[in-house]
């Protein structure tokens, strides 16, 4: 599903944040990437989600050499994924039911198909309820679990995810991670970018451990 | 519904709605870019008014076709047949006996013509050509000329050729003044559409990193700049109509004291239609130059 080969990103002016990484992801695994500020969790969440590309290396994501892939066809890779940030990249000018549609739009959805699908995908975190609200109304944990309906809404093969419990209490962050543990026990492969324990010891050692940019 | 006509139906309803959502925003522009584009429409249409001005002036468009004094009558018809296969042309003939006549009602001449032992004028045809063009009425009168007993071929070129200069003087200067305004379009699209890119930042990353395509991002401001532009082209026309209603009657009276009558034409539809698809196209454009260069900041 992900298969990473000497991986290599160095940004503009010499800085290495990764450096020569290997590994390989199954389809309906749930992995977690860890490591401490600055050790490259950021930047291999952003490889794999295309955001960035790679210095050297190859990325394969689903058989595509994501290292090789025209700009024209980026766009259609990340709709592969579901992608949820620490700061959760929310629209504050519409309801949360619009910021979920979002993504079915960009699909081509009516917006009818739209709007129920965005519905059952709210009423699976849980905010069904909360549909008309704007992001801003709602709490951190809400927001991160509207994040999250945003992402698997158009049911991705991957969820993606870069410290989504790294501003939560420890009930939100809890309710967080049991989310991520359905979708991953109905098939869905789940990679983490964390550094809290609480995903460690869920994941029972599918962890990629890096340091200054070093797979350890 | 197939993706590509709801992504595009979608592209605009945003756009309608981001027109509606800064009414007074919206009207300063329309108002920007329907002035800009009423100057040259209604050089336009005061040209083509002149133009019919200088079709419907009498005789100064006419050629006068002078038989030889002792052509034939079976000559003066054969000359008849060849103007009548002229198809575009009204053909009148004046018979030599018919302009002595002519003649003698002046005043002036009356004792001058009672003089004359015989008739010297010869037989004639006025003609007046479907197409005013000085190169054709200048071709056409050399044809003519070479005909068998033609003495003399008249036009009054001189008068259609300074005519016809004004009116191309008056088209360059329109389309010049079409060009300077329709680039205000384009820069006034422009600047519009660069604050909505920036205002509508959030969602151009958050929807790039989720999967939107460049056409996804860019068909909103496409569609906002064409209606835009069209919506100014259409207020251009009401404004030239509105002009033009105004100018009706004085117009009239001033024709009126020449002795004939003068009624200006307002557009077509088509002509209206013309207008404001020109003002979508430039509005089009204005948007397409703005997005790219606004686009870039996000790559």
């Amino acid at each position: 599903m992900i298969v990473a080969s000497n991986l290599t990103k160095r940004y503009p002016g010499g800085y290495e944040a990764l450096r020569d990484i290997s590994f390989s992801i199954d389809a309906g695994e749930m992995v977690l990437i860890t490591g401490h500020s600055g050790a490259g969790k950021t930047t291999l969440v952003k490889l794999i989600a295309s955001i960035e590309r790679p210095t050297s290396g190859s990325l394969v994501v689903n058989g595509q050499n994501l290292s090789a892939l025209r700009r024209s066809a980026i766009p259609y890779v990340r709709r592969h994924f579901g992608l949820i940030f620490q700061d959760q990249k929310l629209l504050f000018d519409r309801s949360a039911l619009d910021n979920v549609m979002l993504p079915l739009h960009i699909a081509g959805l009516s917006h009818k198909d739209a709007i129920r699908r965005a519905q059952a995908a709210l009423d699976k975190v849980g905010l069904l309820a909360r549909e008309k609200a704007n992001p801003i109304a709602l709490s951190g944990g809400e927001q991160q679990r509207l994040a999250i309906a945003r992402a698997v809404v158009n049911r991705p093969t991957v969820l993606l995810a870069d410290e989504p419990t790294a501003n939560l209490d420890q009930e939100s962050a809890q309710d967080i991670l049991e989310l991520f543990a359905d979708f991953h026990r109905v098939g869905v492969t789940v990679v983490v970018a964390t550094h809290d324990q609480a995903w460690v010891e869920y994941c029972q050692g599918n962890v990629l451990r890096l340091d200054h940019g070093r797979l350890i | 519904m197939n993706p590509w006509l709801s992504q595009h139906r979608a592209a605009l309803g945003l756009a309608l709605r981001r027109l509606w959502a800064t009414p007074f925003n919206t009207l300063l522009s329309l108002l920007a870019i329907g002035i800009a584009l009423t100057l040259p429409a209604f050089g336009y249409v005061a040209l083509d008014n002149l133009r019919e001005l200088g079709r419907s002036a009498s005789g100064v468009q006419q050629i006068s076709l002078f038989m030889e004094v002792g052509a034939t009558k079976a000559e003066v018809a054969a000359i008849e047949n060849r103007l009548q296969a002229l198809s575009t042309a009204k053909i009148t003939f004046v018979p030599r006996d018919e302009a002595l006549k002519r003649l003698k009602k002046s005043e002036e001449m009356t004792e001058i013509v009672a003089s004359l032992p015989r008739n010297p004028l010869p037989d004639a045809f006025i003609v007046d050509p479907a197409d005013t063009a000085p190169a054709t009425l200048e071709a056409l009168r050399q044809e003519m000329a070479g005909w068998p007993k033609v003495a003399h071929v008249q036009l009054d070129s001189a008068w259609v050729k300074r005519f016809d200069a004004f009116l191309r003087l008056g088209k360059l200067a329109v389309l010049m003044l079409a060009g300077l305004f329709g680039a205000g379009l384009v820069a006034v699209t422009f600047n519009t559409i660069r604050l909505q890119v920036m205002a509508q930042a959030a969602e151009i990353e958050v929807a790039r990193m989720i999967g939107a395509t460049d056409a996804f991002i860019r068909r909103p401001f496409y569609y906002f700049g064409a209606l835009q532009g069209a919506l100014g082209g259409l207020l251009a026309a009401l404004l030239v109509l509105g002009a033009l209603h105004l100018l009706a009657t004085p117009i009239g009276e001033l024709a009126a004291l020449y002795g004939g009558s003068f009624t200006l034409h307002a557009p077509e539809g088509s002509e209206v239609m013309l207008l404001a698809s020109l003002g979508a196209l430039l509005g089009w454009l204005g948007a397409q130059l703005s997005v790219s260069l606004s686009l870039r900041s996000f790559d």
